[in-house]
C-alpha cells in the first residue's frame, strides 16, 4: 500500500517536475512567466495520441513529432507573442504575461476544434508493459517518467552550468544589455531558451497521456497553475528547485488522500507551499537577494 | 435657425421610429392569434439553451442533434411546424440565465428546452417558472428540479430512481457487502448522485469503507484508487460523468481493482467503451435510454441518427429527441402556441410512447418511467440480470 502510494506520488512529481522545468527555464532568462506553457503541453499529448493511435505509428515517432511540433510552437511564441513586446518603449512589463495567457486561451480553444471535446484515450502498447511484484503492479510508463524527469534536470543543470551555450544564456539572464555588448547574440539565445522549454512541455504532455490515459483540452490548465506554484516553491529560475518543488508537491498531494481526505488535496498542497514560502520567501532552493 | 431645423428633424424621425416599433408589435401580436386559429400545422419557435462550448461541449452537441432530428421528423408530419431557437449557455450559471432570459423575453419563443446541467437548471428554472415559460430539462437529473414550480418538467430520469435501481440489482447478484465510494465533489451532479448512493447504501445495510473525492479534470486518480485497493471492497460506487468516469476506471483496472463499478446516470455512454476500452467491462448503470433495445422505433431512430450524425446516438441525444416529441405532442393537444395552454397540456401527457420506453409525468412535473439496468460486457452494454 505504502510503497505504490510512493511510486505514485514520485510519477505525479516528476511529471509536475518537468513540467516546471520548462516554467523555470523561460523565466530564468527572460523574467516572463509563460502561460502558454501547460497549453503547449496539452498539445504534446494530443500530438501523441494522434500519432500513436490515430495513425497506430511507433512511440517513437510519437515523441519525436511532439517534440518537433512543440518546439515549432515555442518558436512561434517567441516571434509573434514575446518578441514584438521586447524593448519597446511604453510597453508595460506585465504586457508579456498578458500576451501568453492570450495564446493558451487561444491553443484551448483551437484544440477544441482540432480534437473534439471529450477524453482522448492513449493506446500504445508500451503503456501496458508492467512488473507485479507481491501485491504491488508497478508500470515501465512509471519508471520512465521518474528517469526522464531525472535526466532532463541534470542535462539542463549540465547544460547551464558547463556549455558555452549555457554560459551566453546565463550571461543573457543576468543582463541582456551586457551579454549582447560582449558578443552573445541574444535574440538567439532568447528563441533556442523558448523552444527547448517548449519541446520539454511536449515530452511532459506525451508521459502524462500514457501514464494517466486521458488526455482532455482543459489539461493544460491545472498543469500550468501547478508548474507555477512549484518554480515559486523551488525558488524562481533555479533547475533543481524545479525538480524538488515538483517532487513534494507530488507527494504531498498522494499523500494527505492516504492519510486525510481527498477534497482538501489541493487546499492542503497549496497551504504547504504557502507555509514554506512564510519561512523561505526566496523558495526552497532560490538565492536570497540582499538589499 | 438651423438648430431649431434639426431639432424639428430629429423629433420627426423619432415619432416615425416609434410608431415603425408599435406597428411591428402589433403585427406579431395578430400573427399570433392566427396561429391558434387556424386549423393547420400549429406553428411554433421553441427555445434551447445547451451547453454548446468548453468541457462538456460534447453533451450540448448530442443535444442538438437529437433536438434537430427530431425537429426534421415533426416538420415532415406536418401536425406542429417547430422553429428552434438554439442559445450556447457553455456551461455557466450567468451565461445559461443570460441565453434564456433573451429567450423569455422574445414573445415568440413558447417553451424552452434545456439547460444541459442541474447547475444551470437551478437558476434559470425559477426565472421560467416566473415568467411562465414551460421549460423542460432533458439531462437534468439532480434532486428537486421539476419542484422549482409549475412549469419546470423534465424527462430525464432522476438519480434518484435510477442509482437504488442499479444498486439493489447488483448487491443481489454479487452479494456485496462492503462498498468504497468515489465521487465528484465540484458538481451538483455528481455530488447528488453520491447522495443518493449513500442513502441507498444505507438503506441496504451495506459497510461504507471510505468516502473519495475528485476534482473536474483531474487526469490522476491513483492515490485514491489505491487507498480503495488496499481496503478491498466487494463493489465501487461512482458517482462520475462519462470523461471522469471512464479514466479512472482504466486506472482502477490497471491497477488491478477487478471488482464491479455501479455508476449514475451521467456515466453511461458507449463513450467509456471507447476511452477505457476492455477496462469498462463491469460498470453497472440504470438508463433511460438502451440503444439496442428491441423495439422498431428505436431501431429507426439509432439508424437515422447514425446516418445524419455519422455515430452511435446516446443517452443525451435520446432524452433531447423523446422531449420534443412530447413537446410537439402537447402543443399538438394544446393547438396552439400559447405558453399557458402548452403548460397545461405537457402536465397532461401520460403514457407517452417514446424510445425512452412509457414516460408520463407526475403531479409535480418530474418523470414516471422504469429504468433499464444495463451491465457493459466484452465491450458492449447489455441488459444486466
Amino acid at each position: 500500500m505504502l510503497i505504490e502510494q510512493l511510486i505514485n506520488g514520485i510519477t505525479l512529481g516528476s511529471i509536475y517536475a518537468i513540467v516546471a522545468l520548462g516554467f523555470t527555464l523561460v523565466f530564468g532568462v527572460l523574467g516572463i512567466i509563460n502561460m502558454a506553457h501547460g497549453e503547449i503541453f496539452m498539445f504534446g499529448a494530443f500530438i501523441g495520441v494522434l500519432v500513436t493511435t490515430s495513425l497506430q505509428l511507433p512511440l517513437w515517432l510519437g515523441f519525436l513529432a511532439a517534440i518537433l511540433i512543440t518546439a515549432v510552437m515555442g518558436y512561434m511564441l517567441e516571434r509573434f507573442a514575446l518578441r514584438p513586446l521586447r524593448h519597446k518603449q511604453g510597453v508595460s512589463h506585465l504586457a508579456p504575461l498578458i500576451s501568453t495567457i492570450g495564446v493558451s486561451i487561444l491553443l484551448e480553444n483551437l484544440s477544441h476544434h482540432l480534437f473534439g471535446a471529450g477524453n482522448h484515450p492513449f493506446r500504445a502498447s508500451f503503456a501496458e508493459i508492467n512488473f507485479q511484484i507481491g501485491s504491488i503492479t508497478i508500470y515501465l510508463v512509471q519508471i520512465v517518467i521518474f528517469v526522464i524527469s531525472v535526466i532532463l534536470m541534470m542535462a539542463l543543470s549540465f547544460w547551464l552550468g558547463k556549455t558555452k551555450a549555457g554560459k551566453a544564456l546565463r550571461a543573457t539572464a543576468e543582463n541582456l544589455e551586457t551579454a549582447s555588448l560582449l558578443g552573445v547574440d541574444t535574440k538567439r539565445i532568447i528563441t533556442m531558451t523558448v523552444i527547448i522549454a517548449s519541446a520539454m512541455g511536449g515530452i511532459a504532455g506525451i508521459l502524462v497521456g500514457m501514464a494517466f490515459n486521458s488526455v482532455t483540452p482543459q489539461m493544460g490548465l491545472s498543469m500550468g497553475l501547478k508548474g507555477l506554484a512549484i518554480i515559486i516553491l523551488g525558488g524562481m529560475g533555479n533547475v533543481k528547485g524545479a525538480m524538488a518543488g515538483g517532487l513534494i508537491l507530488g507527494l504531498a498531494e498522494t499523500f494527505i488522500v492516504v492519510y486525510g481526505d481527498s477534497g482538501y488535496r489541493d487546499a492542503i498542497a497549496f497551504l504547504a507551499i504557502i507555509v514554506i514560502l512564510l519561512i523561505r520567501p526566496q523558495g526552497l532552493f532560490g538565492q536570497k537577494i540582499s538589499t | 435657425m438651423k438648430m431649431k431645423k434639426l431639432f424639428q428633424f430629429s423629433v420627426l424621425s423619432s415619432m416615425l421610429i416609434l410608431s415603425a416599433c408599435s406597428g411591428g408589435g402589433e403585427q406579431a401580436a395578430g400573427e399570433k392569434e392566427g396561429k391558434g386559429g387556424s386549423g393547420g400545422a400549429v406553428k411554433v419557435d421553441i427555445g434551447v439553451v445547451s451547453y454548446i462550448s468548453g468541457p462538456g461541449a460534447a453533451y450540448g452537441e448530442a443535444i442538438t442533434g437529437g433536438l434537430k432530428l427530431a425537429q426534421k421528423e415533426i416538420n415532415a408530419k406536418g401536425e406542429v411546424d417547430i422553429n428552434l431557437v438554439i442559445e450556447d449557455s457553455a456551461g455557466k450559471q450567468d451565461q445559461a440565465l443570460t441565453a434564456a432570459q433573451k429567450l423569455i423575453n422574445s414573445e415568440n419563443v413558447t417553451a424552452i428546452i434545456g439547460p444541459t446541467l442541474s447547475t444551470e437548471m437551478n437558476v434559470v428554472g425559477p426565472e421560467a417558472d416566473l415568467s411562465g415559460v414551460p421549460i423542460m430539462g432533458t439531462s437534468t437529473t439532480a434532486d428537486g428540479i421539476p419542484q422549482i414550480g409549475d412549469y419546470v418538467f423534465r424527462n430525464s430520469i432522476p438519480e434518484a430512481l435510477a442509482i437504488p435501481a442499479s444498486m439493489k440489482k447488483a448487491v443481489e447478484k454479487y452479494d456485496a457487502k462492503k462498498v468504497a465510494i468515489l465521487y465528484g465533489n465540484d458538481d451538483v451532479f455528481t455530488k447528488s448522485g453520491f447522495d443518493t448512493m449513500k442513502k441507498a447504501a444505507e438503506d441496504m445495510g451495506l459497510e461504507v469503507l471510505t468516502i473519495e473525492t475528485f476534482q473536474k479534470g483531474q487526469s490522476d486518480y491513483n492515490a485514491q484508487l489505491t487507498k480503495i485497493k488496499g481496503l478491498n471492497p466487494d463493489m465501487i460506487l461512482c458517482s462520475a460523468l462519462y470523461n471522469e468516469g471512464a479514466v479512472i476506471m482504466d486506472q482502477a483496472r490497471k491497477m488491478g481493482i477487478d471488482v464491479p463499478f455501479v455508476g449514475g446516470n451521467g456515466f453511461n455512454s458507449p463513450e467509456v467503451i471507447k476511452i477505457a476500452g476492455d477496462a469498462a467491462d463491469g460498470l453497472i448503470v440504470a438508463t433511460p435510454w438502451y440503444g439496442e433495445k428491441d423495439d422498431p422505433k428505436v431501431k429507426e431512430f439509432v439508424s437515422n441518427f447514425e446516418k445524419e450524425y455519422g455515430k452511435k446516438p446516446d443517452q443525451f441525444a435520446a432524452q433531447a429527441y423523446d422531449a420534443l416529441y412530447i413537446m410537439a405532442e402537447a402543443l399538438k393537444n394544446a393547438g396552439e402556441a400559447d405558453r399557458d395552454a402548452l403548460r397545461d397540456a405537457l402536465a397532461e401527457v401520460k403514457d407517452f410512447n417514446g424510445i425512452l420506453g412509457n414516460f408520463s409525468f407526475d403531479e409535480e412535473g418530474d418523470v414516471v418511467m422504469d429504468p433499464t439496468v444495463l451491465v457493459i460486457e466484452d465491450g458492449a452494454f447489455k441488459i444486466f440480470e
